[in-house]
């Protein structure tokens, strides 16, 4: 009897994908948890590696019957020394774990792996930009051509050759045409035949095949084939993200800590939304200079404090390089909250009149000193001012923030789905 | 022919042909010299990751999805990549024809250990134990499973994902207590069973339970209260299975939800032997492989390098830690089976006074293969110990019996060792540990409270003063009133009566009723 062998390492081992979709869902939670907490103690340019999180099992058991304590019997191996009659000490109070009982219940918690989509995913979850929608984005769109199947009319310059081939050959083969060869060896049969009812035969054969090649062509019409294209709406998914930043002598490592956390969780999390996503870095002290990431958080910088300056090149750069017809615009700014008295004038108006109705989102980060406590912080004038536009209406969102561990949090609160309202009250 | 003519192949590495050469070897020593008689042979290759991929659905190469799986998954992959855990070199499946799993990274020596042990083994063992031939429906468990599979997919389409889930969440919770522990009527047939459930479901559909007549709501107003005896007897009490009992009497149960309990069902009982035959099965497995590699060694098949790697892989296997070992963690079914098939041989070939006085009807008897494989068909692991544990055998694992009672304040007293007077109590004892009247706590349905308010009354009876865990009893008890759609009541009592401890649990309201 033969024996059968299967060699199944060809199918993809996916069996277990969709349980584990399913385990993710039913833990997300769990998981949820262990994201953020395990995206606290990392870098945030590794949050979007992905990578291995610590589930606990205990929120994920499946209940049984199971019995336990009374008395126990067992056997066991390994009798070196005792003889009937003994009495053995117990090996500990709780007297319970020994053999037998607790079998397997060891998996208290376990880490688990998380591709790089599935950790940004949960990091994220529940997260949205606030109106997306603003404007002409919808609208906006630039069309595209793309590759739709063939069709049988078209342009001669679309006439798709080995489609048409192919549908030809298929044609002349169901048809039976005959082939070439097969007419150049019964000529070749008369040239060499010297029989004449044998030639005549021969003759009428070779007759028989001309009419049936003419009557049945090499390429017909109903075989060509032309390429088939087709105009597609193309979403302009792109936007831009303005890091506004206060780097008078005032903003510690500290806080450019915290902005840079910041900017970095929006960067991850626009990169979810667009193709493209630009970073523009302004730095700013009494005068603003766009500059490199590098220059951007670690350059040194001294001067005094006009945020206005910020804002105004902001603007600038906006009006000559991104369309806010065509771009979405994001801006967030850090800022231990100092300015000078006679810029608080000149920045509300900027803010008011240039600045806010092109952005799709604006969000002030006043940084504090570690250790401080964020409720306790006394209102800067920035804040100050921010928080008289908002009373007005203007669609600013503010936050203050202390700790790296409260950068989360605070992101998260910024950008919670929510509500129409809930979000013009906030 | 020279010697090296007969090799089956040379060094570690194998291709398809060599698998051939090799299974057409072990077929012929197993056939011919063994006579073992077995479902016909699927080899399948796969990758470690598709192992793993078995392990967590049960070992079964099509199921129905459900998280719990991916959990299993997740948890042993973590353990694999962590090496706490080495992947079992094969996984075989009690069908027809019987499947086993090679991983292609196993050298050549270590493909014929597997195809030995569980293509020759395994396979003649689950054709031929009786528990196997009783519970299970080996032609017809692929094609179940498929449509098991299938099933739960279309419920989930048609009832969403949510209620499905609860439902089989439920289910396997009550799963080690979905099964008939006794052959009642007939033996399985999965396939008949699988045409049956779109009739039976037409059918339920459009029929009702008279019994369950007055269930919407409101006070319930019956002169007739059905006598007990009677309403027992209607509902098949007391009843052991509790799945069975929620598929057919569960009030609110919809049609499909009593065929997902079916399902988990019919899937429990297949694997109920499996769990009675641990030690008999691998011991089985693993004297066949021995058997056949040293056969296929002798006849100059096998270098004595791959002899050698597989006699290490296979000490490993068979390697019992003692008691007090840091490995210890209860007795291998491997070395425990495999020291009882060899003992059973060396009684039939060359007995001692002893031997002859403890087993007269075999010792001596001369043919070694027919005495094993009239125990392999007949015996399962309780019965297996409690006849062939031989004096001998219990010398040489050095066994003692502990009892250990809680009211003792001493200790735990050593109450029998290898010696005249224990061999019989500690043959007992040991035999015990593997029955499962004992393992599997005894709960039943005993009665249903149809006039009042259709509790559902469930019975623990405590055995040596186990009772039931409160945590996990709580949360079973949970699934089972969300099934039941009413009120839950266990009890645990002992062996006179006597209530030692009394659960109730109300539905939620869940999706399970939805």
């Amino acid at each position: 009897m033969a024996i059968h062998i299967v060699d199944r390492r060809l199918n993809p081992g996916s069996k277990s994908l969709e349980n584990r979709q399913r385990f993710l869902r039913r833990a997300k939670a769990l998981v949820q948890g262990a994201v953020k907490k395990s995206s606290q103690d990392r870098d945030i340019k590794d949050v979007l590696e992905g990578g291995e999180v610590s589930v606990p099992i205990d929120g994920m058991d499946e209940p049984r019957f199971r019995r336990e304590g009374g008395t126990r019997d067992m056997v066991l191996p390994g009798n070196k020394k005792f003889v009937e009659g003994d009495i053995l000490p117990r090996p500990n109070p709780s007297g319970g774990k020994g053999r037998g009982a607790g079998e397997g219940d060891s998996e208290d918690t376990f880490r688990f792996v998380l591709s790089r989509d599935e950790f940004v995913d949960l990091f994220l979850d529940d997260l949205e930009l606030p109106d997306l929608a603003k404007r002409k984005l919808a609208e906006v769109e630039s069309e595209g051509i793309r590759r739709a199947g063939y069709s049988t009319s078209g342009s001669p310059a679309n006439i798709s050759v080995s489609r048409t081939v192919s549908r030809a050959l298929a044609r002349r083969v169901a048809l039976r045409r005959p082939r070439p060869e097969a007419l150049a060896a019964l000529e070749a049969e008369l040239a060499d035949c010297s029989d004449e009812a044998r030639r005549a035969e021969l003759m009428a054969e070779i007759e028989a095949l001309r009419a049936k090649i003419s009557r049945i062509p090499f390429i017909d019409p109903i075989d060509i084939r032309y390429r088939r294209f087709e105009t597609v709406p193309k979403p302009v998914a792109q936007a831009v993200m303005f890091c506004l930043m206060d780097v008078s002598g005032s903003m510690t490592e500290h806080m450019k800590d915290l902005a840079k956390r910041f900017y970095m969780l929006l960067y991850v999390f626009l990169k979810r939304r667009y193709r493209h996503v630009e970073i523009v870095f302004i730095r700013h002290t009494d005068r603003a200079e766009e500059v490199d990431e590098q220059t951007f958080f670690y350059g040194p910088a001294s001067g005094g404090t006009l945020v206005s300056s910020a804002l105004q090149a902001m603007h600038d750069i906006v009006r000559t390089r991104f369309r806010p017809a065509d771009w979405n615009i994001y801006a967030a700014q850090a800022s231990d909250g100092d300015n000078s008295y006679a810029d608080g004038e000149v920045t509300s108006r900027l803010l008011t009149d240039k600045i806010l109705p092109i952005t799709q989102f604006f969000a002030y980060l006043e940084v504090g000193q570690e250790n401080g406590l964020s409720y306790e912080m006394p209102n800067s004038s920035l804040w100050t001012l921010y928080e008289s536009l908002r009373a007005s209406g203007a669609p600013l969102s503010m936050r203050k923030v202390n700790e790296r561990s409260e950068i989360f949090p605070v992101f998260h609160d910024l950008f919670q789905r929510r509500s129409q309202q809930e979000r013009n009250a906030s | 022919m020279t010697a090296t003519d007969q090799l089956l192949f040379r060094g570690a590495d194998w291709d398809f042909r060599t698998l051939q050469r090799i299974c057409d070897a072990c077929e012929q020593v197993a056939r011919d010299e063994l006579g073992l008689d077995v479902y016909p042979n699927q080899i399948e290759v796969i990758t470690a990751e598709q192992m793993l991929d078995a392990y967590s659905s049960v070992g079964m190469p099509l199921f129905y999805k459900h998280w719990s799986f991916g959990k299993h998954f997740a948890f042993q992959e973590a353990s694999y990549r962590k090496g706490l855990m080495g992947l079992a070199y094969e996984i075989v499946i009690n069908s027809s024809p019987c499947i086993s799993y090679l991983m292609e990274e196993n050298t050549a020596t270590m493909q014929t250990l597997v195809i030995a042990h569980a293509a020759f083994g395994h396979n003649h063992f689950f054709k031929n134990n009786y528990l196997f031939k009783q519970w299970t429906d080996a032609d017809g468990i692929l094609d179940y499973l498929e449509f098991a599979k299938r099933y739960v997919a279309h419920c989930e389409e048609r009832h969403g994902r949510l209620a499905v889930e609860h439902t089989l969440d439920a289910a396997h919770a009550l799963m080690s207590h979905g099964i008939d522990r006794y052959p009642g009527k007939k033996s399985l047939d999965l396939r008949a069973e699988e045409k049956r459930a779109g009739r039976r479901r037409a059918h339920e559909e459009s029929a009702f339970n008279d019994l369950w007549r007055t269930v919407p709501g409101g006070k319930v107003k019956s002169d007739a209260i059905l006598d007990v005896e009677r309403r027992r007897q209607m509902l098949g009490l007391p009843q052991e299975n509790l799945l069975y009992f929620l598929e057919k009497t569960a009030p609110r149960l919809r049609p499909w939800q009593r065929e997902l309990l079916r399902i988990v069902r019919h899937i429990a009982q297949y694997f109920y032997p499996q769990s009675q035959t641990k030690v008999m099965n691998e011991g089985t497995a693993t004297y066949v492989h021995y058997r056949i590699m040293s056969r296929l060694h002798q006849q100059g098949r096998l270098t004595d390098g791959n002899f050698l790697e597989f006699l290490q892989s296979h000490t490993n296997v068979v390697f019992q830690p003692e008691f007090d070992d840091p490995r210890y963690s209860g007795f291998n079914p491997y070395a425990l089976g495999f020291a009882m098939m060899q003992d059973i041989e060396r009684i039939v070939t060359n007995p001692k006074d002893e031997d002859r006085e403890w087993f007269p009807d075999i010792a001596g008897k001369g043919d070694a293969m027919g005495v094993l494989r009239d125990v392999w068909a007949n015996y399962r692991d309780e019965s297996f110990i409690s006849q062939f544990m031989s004096p001998r055998l219990m010398r040489h694992f050095r066994l003692f019996h502990l009892h250990d009672d809680p009211e003792e304040r001493a200790g735990i007293l050593v109450d029998a060792i290898h010696n005249e007077r224990g061999y019989r109590r500690l043959r007992r004892e040991l035999a015990r540990q593997y029955d499962v009247g004992f393992i599997d706590a005894n709960i039943e349905v005993v009665d249903v409270d149809l006039a009042g308010d259709r509790r559902l009354m469930l019975r623990h009876t405590v055995v040596k003063g186990a009772q039931l865990s409160e945590a996990d009893t709580k949360r079973v008890l949970q699934h089972l009133a969300d099934l039941w759609s009413y009120d839950v009541s266990l009890v645990e009592t002992d062996g006179v009566g006597k209530v030692l401890k009394e659960y109730v649990a109300n539905p939620r309201n869940i999706a399970v009723a939805a």
